[in-house]
């Protein structure tokens, strides 16, 4: 697979895939799997408090369609574009690795979509039908009805994506099985679904908290209650969520023993699973806080700090996402393909014949003395910047001054070394797939870029250089 | 980058996977689900031009106002289904033509991914414009320019999808483009965008004929002396002249495609698709004259040419995308095998009696530091661990704290950057290591 290799040298191209994915699963899970089924409830209270306090009733109904609003502007406008924008961003940062997975998990996706659509379909029905819905009991109901189903049909988008994501941390599904209902089966699929699924309740009961708090007024007779019952919600999920986490925590070192040549032990594996026990408890209390305070005392839910409940969990959302980057790593398809986009099984030939030649898209076929420097860029393009930027974010630069001290300049039969073997110490790290000769020209790049900083743009900027290859034709 | 007179073509190795449906099947998913999303997003462009036409007369006219927020309703929907309708093609396209697909992605990329905040900002702007219409109700100025953002957004937009999916047929022409702009100045991109401009409003008008017309749409209540008739009249006529534009627009466009794609199968294909056209406007015709009548007979008969044009014009551009691109497919394919074989030939020469680079083989212990250690730590000088004279000394006689070190380390030296654990290692490789790092003569 060769493919011209768009790159953003500072923010580095693993940050263009994560800002639009985070933002995506910020929004699919706060305002969408667990914002649905608290606005359909919301409504369902309203509409059996309209039987005896058609007053009451009308207000917690207007303060649901008034969430469900918020719900559908954001969802359908930044949360639609971000979900394909994951699809944009996935493939400019490695289409190697999305061309493949897509050929494997197509009918995982379609049916993905398919649902997608249903679930569109039922946001726009419930939200553009909600005034209509009003106009009599059966009408009502019958929209209840809706908001039951777009709860069902959101949840189910969250559960095939889940399971679509396991398989792909489960390197040895791939290449035993290539079977997708491997990744269903797969240990971390259930307790994920089982934390993710009380977790979403969570965020969309601290959003509609505060939601409600700003957007009713305070004469508002009822807003007392409906905070009470969003508080309420909260708290009701927090032993799920609790017990879901746990369940997730106890099967991530048992699954990942099995699955990384290096498990426990690594230090930054340990400092972030550190952190992530942190943040876990963190967040739960933080719920269970505000769920106590809402449900017993409304009226000292402090309006203005419970912009902290929705930013923990939304922390605590984007540093859960990270933990699929260590399961993966070096792999970005288990076994198969290193995250530089390289197969497994192509190693031993760019490693005996060096990577340039096989390039389409490198002036070089070969490093000589003129063009060291200049394969230096091919080969760090080629095998790096997947992941790497020049002196951006992962910069190399930076890596090396790390490890070396800045005292001196970096020293580049060191660095060959180091790159040389640099997979066997650090587990993430993919092995280096050129020859000797390229491995000296990378050093020397790295070291010059050291000495006179230069940006490295990508071809969606500057083109990219092409050269044709040999190879035979069958008829010849 | 290489400027040459005669540009290089790029020969790149393809997905060696196979393809997840027969390939027929993946084709017909494609047109079907790409016609079905470019529907959408001819109801959405349409529409907004739409809205902001009747808004605009709307300023003298307050029925007009009326008409304009009745079809901003339907654009709130048709956005949606349009985005959600774009990512079934999305995959295909994305299984069918992956390297062709990703590359024209990767050397547009920058202006590419802006399609994502872009376009939700726009959404964003287009709630913004509907839900203000009775607040901003006398700042009409401020309201039309809230329109025009969004508006403005939709109009140029689609020359980012257009600058990609024309580049990714002409292989050739990679190493030539720098950036979004260059690639957007190929030929055809200029003439698809106004012949898919004039389908947007033409398909636009025709929808809305029937939006407007249906029984259950009550014009008594909402206009105070805008009729029906009127309405469904001027929505037919923008129809008929849109399409009559598409005879100048659609030749343009086969005239000016790049000669590699062009057969006479796609010859007769389009003409077949320009003659309905032709039959399309005459019926447009009749249908404005008697405008009472509409949706009527007639109005369903015209849908179902406008879908058997849309078929044959949907099916002669994906007949132009697969002979543009089929010669360049059968050498990437040979590449691609002749790759393999050569991977082949490599994984066999590993097993060939491997040359040791250092005089002699190594013990256990000393191949493990070499590929582990040797790389952060050197015998004398700080490499990026300390220096095997001042580390080894310290474990002296105590060779079980040394493999618990190495097993797991702690932090000592804070003026050192930590050091990587080898948990994985089995107690022999631990042994086999330490033994060798107490018995060297470090210096």
């Amino acid at each position: 697979m060769d493919f011209p290799l768009f790159h953003l040298d500072f923010m580095g191209n693993r940050m263009l895939v994560a800002v639009i994915a985070i933002l995506h699963v910020l929004i699919n899970h706060a305002l969408a799997v667990g914002f649905a089924p608290l606005v359909t409830l919301l409504e369902f209270r309203g509409y059996l408090k309209s039987k005896t306090k058609p007053d009451e009733g009308k207000a917690w109904d207007e303060t649901a369609r008034k969430l469900m609003f918020f719900a559908f502007v954001i969802t359908t406008s930044v949360g639609a574009l971000t979900g394909v924008g994951i699809w944009f961003a996935t493939s400019l940062a490695n289409p190697a690795s999305l061309g493949s997975l897509i050929r494997v998990f197509y009918f995982a996706w379609f049916t993905e979509w398919i649902i997608f659509v249903l679930e569109v379909v039922f946001i726009m029905i419930y939200y553009l039908t909600w005034k209509k819905s009003n106009e009599s009991p059966r009408r009502k109901r019958q929209h209840i009805r809706f908001g039951l189903f777009l709860s069902i049909f959101s949840w189910l988008t969250m559960a095939i994506i889940v399971g679509i994501l396991a398989f792909m941390m489960d390197p040895g599904s791939w290449i035993e099985k290539k079977s997708l209902v491997a990744g269903f089966l797969n240990p971390i699929y259930l307790p994920q679904l089982v934390f993710r699924t009380p977790v979403a309740m969570m965020m969309a009961g601290t959003v509609a908290l505060m939601f409600v708090a700003y957007a009713l007024k305070k004469q508002n007779k009822w807003k007392t209650n409906i905070l009470k019952y969003i508080s309420f919600w909260i708290l009701l999920w927090m032993p799920v969520a609790a017990s879901g986490a746990f369940l997730y925590y106890w099967h991530i070192p048992r699954a990942m023993v099995g699955n990384l040549p290096v498990a426990l032990g690594t230090q930054q594996f340990q400092d972030w699973y550190g952190s992530l026990v942190t943040t876990m408890i963190v967040v739960v209390s933080i719920g269970f806080l505000v769920g106590i305070l809402g449900t017993f005392s409304p009226r000292r839910l402090p309006k203005h700090l419970l912009i902290i409940p929705v930013a923990a969990s939304f922390l605590f959302l984007g540093t859960f996402e990270r933990l699929r980057e260590f399961i993966r790593k070096p792999y970005v398809i288990g076994d198969y393909m290193y995250a530089n986009g390289i197969l497994v099984e192509e190693y031993p030939l760019y490693q005996q014949t060096g990577i340039l030649k096989h390039s389409p898209y490198t002036a070089f076929s070969e490093v000589t003395k003129e063009n060291n420097i200049k394969a230096g860029e091919a080969v760090f393009t080629l095998a790096c910047t997947r992941c790497h930027t020049t002196h951006g974010i992962s910069s190399v630069v930076r890596k090396f001054e790390r490890m070396y001290g800045t005292e001196n300049p970096l020293n580049e039969d060191a660095m060959k070394t180091y790159i040389k073997s640099m997979h066997n110490v650090r587990y993430y790290m993919p092995p280096f797939p050129g020859n000797e000769e390229e491995l000296g020209a990378l050093a020397a790049y790295i070291a010059a870029q050291q000495k006179r900083p230069k940006t490295l743009e990508g071809p969606q900027i500057k083109g990219v250089d092409v050269k044709e290859i040999e190879f035979e034709t069958q008829n010849e | 980058m290489i400027t040459a007179i005669l540009t290089q073509l790029p020969v790149p190795k393809d997905i060696p996977l196979p393809l997840p449906l027969p390939e027929w099947l993946l084709i017909f998913i494609l047109i079907l689900s790409f016609l079905l999303h470019i529907l959408f997003i001819n109801l959405m462009v349409g529409g907004s031009v739409l809205t902001f036409w009747y808004e605009w007369r709307g300023r003298k006219n307050k029925d007009f106002d009326r008409l304009a927020r009745e079809i901003a309703a339907t654009i709130t929907v048709n956005k949606s289904l349009a985005v959600v309708l774009g990512v079934a093609p999305l995959l295909s396209v994305n299984v069918l033509y992956t390297l062709y697909f990703y590359s024209s992605n990767a050397l547009t990329g920058n202006i590419w991914i802006s399609v994502v905040p872009w376009v939700a900002v726009a959404f964003l702007v287009l709630y913004l414009h509907k839900y203000s219409w009775d607040r901003l109700a006398d700042n009409k100025p401020m309201h039309l320019g809230i329109l025009a953002i969004g508006i403005f957004s939709f109009l140029l937009i689609p020359f980012i999808f257009l600058t990609n999916i024309n580049l990714m047929l002409f292989p050739e022409r990679w190493g030539e483009v720098e950036g979004f702009f260059s690639a957007m100045t190929l030929p055809n991109v200029f003439p698809r965008y106004f012949h898919f401009l004039t389908a947007s409003m033409a398909v636009t008008g025709f929808f809305l004929a029937w939006w407007f017309g249906r029984k259950s749409f009550t014009t008594e209540t909402k206009f105070k002396t805008l009729q029906k008739n009127e309405i469904k009249k001027q929505m037919l006529n923008l129809a008929l002249v849109a399409t009559g534009m598409q005879f100048i627009f659609g030749p343009l466009l086969f005239l000016t495609l790049p000669a590699k794609g062009v057969t006479w199968g796609l010859f007769w294909v389009i003409l077949a698709g320009a003659t309905i056209a032709g039959i399309i406007i005459y019926q447009l015709w009749i249908m404005i004259n008697e405008v009472e009548k509409v949706p009527g007979k007639r109005f369903y008969l015209v849908l179902g040419l406008f879908t058997l044009l849309v078929a044959f014009m949907g099916t002669g551009r994906h007949m132009y995308r697969e002979d543009a691109l089929s010669t360049h497919k059968q050498m990437m394919a040979q590449r691609t095998a002749y790759h393999w074989e050569e991977v082949q030939k490599a994984h066999e020469n590993l097993l060939l009696p491997q040359v040791e680079s250092e005089a002699g083989s190594f013990t256990p212990g000393q191949n493990i530091f070499e590929t582990n250690c040797a790389i952060c730590h050197a015998p004398a000088t700080r490499l990026i661990g300390p220096a095997m004279t001042e580390a080894a000394p310290v474990y002296e006689n105590n060779i079980e704290a040394l493999k618990q070190w190495i097993k797991n380390p702690g932090r000592k030296r804070m003026d050192f950057p930590p050091m990587a654990g080898f948990p994985h290692f089995t107690d022999k490789q631990l042994t086999d290591v330490a033994e060798y790092v107490l018995q060297k003569e470090w210096e």
